[in-house]
């Protein structure tokens, strides 16, 4: 077996890189299997998703006019209540049975824990968006179908992704861990969310683009630190 | 192999590690003996790179815990409390994902006889949840070994296991260290430590306090030795 | 250093104790009979000098929180905690009299108590995020983790704070519907004479020398408590 620890040329530098990319995707996968075998997670985020937005419309009692303007806050404030759901679970797989040790004997940085699993978050936000983009589309009679929105959807998953899973991470080793776990996460996900919900709306009115480029600049800012920021603390919260 | 050098562990102010010098050398079968308490596992835990020491450095195939850990955990195998699986996921795709995150060559026909030394291909493709606690165990330990590891670190191995699973244990570790791997194995169970160790190393209240070469264990007054060692540690002293 | 702390109050603390009291009682007599009547707003306006203050030094205090935290994650000293988690309190405090006296403000000159604008609602997340900070604290019992947490959240937090203003001024800057009564851009300015820049300067003093009064009386109480966690931890068998 090769020894992990390549020689500091620039070839022995690629192929540790190509390693490391190859273990997150490794985690990736694994999150997606043990998902596709007991289906737990998928099934409630889209009927918490579902059932949100019934919520809403008594709630908010809009009519077509209104529910026009809000339906970036209303989806936006699903996706990000329906993926806490998904990043509780994601932590507690790891938790049940001792499989985090797993992973932090393995021979590669820690934080490539920490992308497998904002990677496996965020694809688990993105099918739930996915899902729920039609069905809000079709209950409200409104074309949800646009490029910009999707790629305001992949960036704010992303970023929200990139924070959930670190205070995840953090939540799982407290009390109380479920509930602790939004009341870390909203303070910290303002700025996605407005900035989201901001660009998205614009998008589906289609102003131009020179109103959006603000907020779809904050969002690739955030998409950019917040995960170098857990890149840098993930070890220090996992480890012992 | 493995090589502890005061080597010491507290959380917060408390100490549950004082001071430990111990070394396995290639093909050495040493038994970590103690009574409850005495911090066995936190040790094992340590030298697995699975909390960090407070004090103290650690060595194992040669490759220094700190500065390079990814080296030395790809020469680890551990076995703690916790049978670190996926419940959700089946024996085979457990072994498959380690396989690939330990990156070790033709997974394919490694999988297959772990499998079948260990006596779980009939059940390969069920989930884990599903499994006994002593089929977990033989799941583990088979992941433990699956990259063939130069050291191994194993926290009672043998609990759960039913004689004829002990058996293929005991061959298998007699096994191991012909073909030069070092093993330290945590056990309260004296007489299992004298069939199977070259040497005992006693720890009590955090600190190794007695140690025993193979022609003191071989004696039948062992376990009487043993008692006597242990008080006297009680009482605040050291017997070589 | 913790016994010492335990121990009877040090003088220079003695010293600032007083240095507090006066400077509150000069500021406080400055804002109401020294600094002028403003003219638009009435009295009213003199709450402006405690909200400036009560709000850049409740900043300064977050940040010296996040700052702690960054040193206590390079070099874990439990001091540095310490000082964290009184600075996050102080924080909380003045920042929470900062929107209480905004709002104060905004009643007579906006007609409404609240409004969605940038800093305020930047203020309000501030607080809770480091009340979450606390929370998060409060549920970890290990006080290493708990330490090595505290610092990355009070980080977190303080890099997110200023992206949200960010964020929440984009929404406002583009969207010149205002959903609420007045747009408090337009309103609420006034002319800034010599007096005033007195009075502020002194305010700004007077809740400095506070604060920092304050979070060393803070920083003392956290190494007792301190004492008696480990106390208890060890009381416990542990």
């Amino acid at each position: 077996m090769t020894a992990p620890c390549a020689p500091r040329s620039g070839e022995g530098q690629l192929a540790e890189f190509g390693a490391y990319l190859s273990a997150i995707a490794s985690l990736v996968r694994k999150d997606l299997a043990v998902e596709w075998r007991s289906r737990q997670l998928l099934a409630s985020m889209l009927v918490f998703a579902l059932l949100m937005i019934l919520i809403f419309n008594f709630a908010l009692e809009l009519d077509a006019r209104a529910r026009a303007e809000v339906s970036s806050g209303v989806l936006w404030a699903t996706f990000a209540f329906a993926g806490t759901l998904g990043l509780n679970r994601s932590m507690s797989i790891e938790k049940d049975g001792g499989a985090l040790d797993g992973l932090l004997l393995a021979p590669f940085d820690r934080s490539a824990i920490y992308f497998g699993k904002t990677l496996a978050n965020m694809l688990f936000v993105l099918v739930v968006a996915l899902a729920t983009l039609p069905v809000y589309g079709v209950l409200y009679n409104i074309d949800l179908w646009h490029g910009g929105l999707l790629l305001v959807i992949v960036l704010g998953a992303w970023g929200y992704s990139a924070v959930g899973t670190l205070l995840a991470a953090m939540a799982m080793q407290a009390r109380s861990r479920d509930l602790l776990l939004p009341v870390l996460l909203f303070p910290l996900l303002l700025p996605v969310l407005v900035a989201a919900v901001r660009a998205s709306s614009f998008f589906l009115q289609g102003l131009e683009m020179e109103y959006i480029w603000p907020s779809l600049n904050l969002l690739i800012a955030y998409a950019v630190i917040m995960p170098a920021l857990g890149f840098m603390f993930f070890d220090f919260i996992v480890e012992d | 192999m493995i090589k502890a050098a005061k080597v010491g562990k507290r959380f917060g102010e408390r100490i549950v590690l004082q001071v430990i010098d111990l070394q396995v050398k290639r093909g050495e079968l040493v038994a970590l003996l103690g009574p409850n308490g005495a911090g066995k596992s936190t040790l094992l835990r340590v030298l697995a790179s699975l909390a960090r020491p407070s004090a103290g450095e650690i060595q194992v195939a040669g490759y220094n815990l700190l500065g390079q850990v990814a080296a030395a955990r790809a020469a680890i195998g551990y076995l703690g409390h916790q049978p670190i699986l996926y419940g959700d996921l089946s024996a085979e795709q457990n072994l498959w994902f380690y396989a690939r995150i330990y990156r070790i060559p033709r997974p394919g026909a490694r999988i297959r006889e772990l499998l079948s030394t260990f006596d779980l291909e009939l059940r390969r493709r069920e989930p884990v949840r599903t499994f006994s606690r002593g089929m977990q165990q033989r799941l583990s330990l088979a992941r433990a070994l699956l990259h063939r590891p130069k050291a191994l670190l194993l926290d009672e191995p043998h609990s759960g296991l039913d004689r004829e699973a002990v058996a293929v244990l005991d061959d298998l570790l007699k096994k191991q260290t012909r073909k030069g791997t070092a093993i330290l194995l945590a056990t309260h169970d004296l007489a299992r430590a004298q069939r199977l160790a070259h040497r005992v190393e006693v720890l009590a209240d955090g600190r190794l306090v007695a140690s025993f070469n193979r022609r003191q264990l071989a004696s039948r007054q062992f376990a009487a030795t043993y008692d006597r060692a242990l008080r006297a540690a009680q009482r605040g002293g050291s017997v070589g | 250093m913790p016994d010492q702390v335990v121990q009877k109050k040090p003088r220079l603390l003695g010293a600032l104790d007083f240095a507090s009291l006066v400077l509150m009682l000069a500021a406080t007599l400055m804002v109401f009979f020294y600094a002028p009547r403003e003219r638009e707003m009435g009295e009213v306006q003199r709450i402006f000098y405690f909200h400036v203050a009560t709000g850049w030094v409740g900043m300064a205090a977050f940040i010296g929180a996040a700052v702690a935290g960054i040193i206590y994650l390079v070099r874990p000293h439990k001091k540095w905690d310490v000082f964290s988690v009184a600075a996050v309190e102080i924080g909380l405090v003045y920042s929470f009299v900062n929107i209480v006296t905004g709002s104060i403000w905004a009643y007579p000159t906006w007609n409404t108590w609240w409004t969605w604008d940038p800093r305020l609602v930047t203020a309000t997340v501030m607080v809770l995020t480091f009340l979450a900070y606390l929370l998060l604290r409060q549920s970890i019992e290990d006080p290493e983790r708990r330490a090595r947490f505290g610092a990355i959240y009070a980080i977190l937090g303080s890099l997110t704070v200023p992206l949200t203003y960010m964020s929440i001024r984009i929404w406002r800057t583009i969207h010149p519907v205002v959903i609420g009564s007045g747009d408090p851009g337009a309103q609420g300015t006034f002319a800034f004479t010599q007096p005033m820049v007195y009075t502020l300067l002194v305010s700004l003093l007077a809740f400095t020398v506070l604060g920092i009064t304050l979070l060393w009386h803070r920083v003392r109480l956290g190494w007792l408590a301190d004492r008696v966690e480990q106390l208890r931890l060890k009381a416990m068998g542990l």
